[in-house]
């Protein structure tokens, strides 16, 4: 069922993509961000976007964790409208509970980590599985526990982020966003903070996640070689748009657009 | 008549009154961090309504003498019908004033907290009251102590226009001493200094040990 504007009301199927980014355009004032992005995502892809500073990239993350609002166009989380909710066989933009709602599939990572300064990187970890998911304090503790196990930090689970080094603090804030179980996680930038000699440790947890876990992963990344390795796609964005898509191997070894080969051989340079 | 040889005859008399004066600034203080919050969480609110209202309350408060808000509430109430016995008139107007700045502090303490923690308590879905409880709020106390600590002060020494409308206050003793031996520099030298000692080895550590306290939590230390 379409809506007038010819979206879809739900999307159903098995080849329905876990994300959907349907003609979405963000600006700030005259300012085009985004124009018309068309992106979808399959269940458990990970792709990679990739591009010059100011192309949009950080912009599509934010606007997918709703942190930020559309001006157009409709993103489609599991099948179900995210930035809008159906009323009367219509679209309309989504008040807070719907989103709410839709938000529980979305974790993200961010570059400054932003952990909770107050609490310790246990309770960091346990805060949204208590008060928002609603868990016990034993199962919201067991959980976080094997989580923080997995990213190599339970030595540290009762330390402050303040006596915590930056791939520390990263290491927590995955565990903290997987600690709520989301089917779509996020990345931005979550290395571009850190020292270099500690990026490994958080590249290898995410590493980590894409092959034992079936996670639908977005990552925007300055880490050429990490996103070659590990991504299914790659996503280059120019100026709001995907100006070229393609599995890694063929987007790096053989880029078609001069937009993108100048990209890459600038950042070749640079490194 | 030297400061000790008053102060050995009239201390039980400035120790009562300055018992008043206590009690005063910690109901008024109670009073205050309360409206404070309030007022504070109002002026942030979305609601036009909310913040209509904090906005007015603290422009009465904070754009009027304290003096006349005092004598409004004890005086001029009864006149519409609503009588406050004289002490609790005292700590409803002083705490109801320092409210009006203490707004001010918790909405600038709100505001300091970096966006990225709002951002990430909106990532792990919060509802905006429990980011604002669990997140924001203790984050901002921190914040927030220091100017407190001034206003606290500042409290404490406006106890003392209580004593116009005759609460027994420290300063309310002070003054019927003078009327009755004309001691003045003994009796308001010992006031003056009775005030300063609260306010300086009561108030003041107790707001530092509080900044230490909640920075340790904060794990800054």
């Amino acid at each position: 069922m379409l809506d007038k504007t010819g979206f879809p009301l739900e999307m159903t199927g098995e080849d329905t993509p876990m994300v959907s980014f349907r003609k979405v355009r963000k600006s700030y004032g005259a300012l085009t961000v985004l124009d018309d992005l068309d992106l979808d995502i399959s269940a458990g892809e990970m792709v990679s976007i990739i591009g010059p500073s100011g192309s949009g990239k950080t912009t599509v993350l934010r606007m997918l964790m709703t942190l930020e609002r559309i001006n157009g166009g409709v993103i489609y989380v599991d099948g179900k409208p995210l930035t809008h909710m159906p009323k009367g066989g219509q679209l309309v933009p989504a008040n807070q509970r719907h989103l709410r709602s839709r938000r529980a599939d979305i974790g993200m990572c961010f570059q400054h980590f932003n952990l909770f300064p107050h609490l310790t990187a246990l309770e960091n970890c346990m805060e949204g599985p208590v008060q928002v998911l609603g868990l016990s304090k034993a199962e919201a503790r067991d959980r976080s526990e094997e989580l923080l196990e997995m990213v190599g930090m339970i030595s540290k689970k009762d330390q402050h982020p303040s006596r915590l080094s930056g791939g520390q603090q990263q290491r927590v804030a995955i565990a903290r966003a997987l600690a709520m179980r989301p089917k779509v996680m996020l990345f931005d930038e979550v290395t571009s903070a850190l020292d270099p000699e500690v990026i490994g440790e958080v590249t290898n947890v995410i590493r980590q996640l894409v092959s034992e876990h079936n996670l639908t992963m977005l990552m925007v990344t300055h880490q050429m070689g990490f996103a070659r390795d590990i991504s299914d796609r790659v996503c280059f964005f120019y100026g709001g748009r995907i100006e070229e898509q393609g599995p890694p191997a063929e987007l790096f070894g053989n880029p078609q657009r001069e937009r993108t080969q100048q990209f890459l051989s600038a950042v070749r340079e640079a490194v | 008549m030297g400061l000790y040889d008053f102060l050995a005859q009239y201390w039980p008399r400035l120790l009562t009154g300055a018992g008043i004066t206590v009690a005063q600034f910690l109901l008024a203080a109670a009073l205050g961090v309360a409206i404070s919050l309030c007022m504070g969480l109002m002026k942030l609110s979305q609601n036009a309504l909310l913040r209509g209202a904090a906005v007015t309350y603290i422009e009465i408060f904070r754009g009027t003498s304290l003096v006349v808000q005092l004598y409004w509430i004890f005086f001029v109430l009864p006149l519409f019908g609503l009588t406050i016995e004289k002490f609790t008139a005292g700590y409803l107007a002083v705490g109801m004033n320092i409210g009006a700045y203490g707004a001010e502090l918790v909405r600038g303490g709100i505001l300091s907290v970096p966006k990225g923690q709002w951002e990430a308590a909106l990532a792990i879905n919060m509802s905006p009251a429990q980011r604002m409880r669990r997140i924001i709020l203790p984050q901002a106390l921190v914040n927030m102590l220091p100017p407190w600590g001034n206003l606290m002060i500042e409290l404490l020494k406006g106890t003392a226009l209580v004593s116009l409308i005759s609460v027994a206050d420290l300063m309310f003793e002070a003054r019927q001493i003078n009327s009755s031996t004309f001691l003045s520099a003994q009796v308001f030298g010992a006031a003056l200094l009775i005030y300063y000692v609260l306010a300086r080895f009561l108030v003041t550590p107790f707001m530092r040990w509080l900044e230490r306290h909640m920075a340790r939590k904060l794990g800054r230390t």
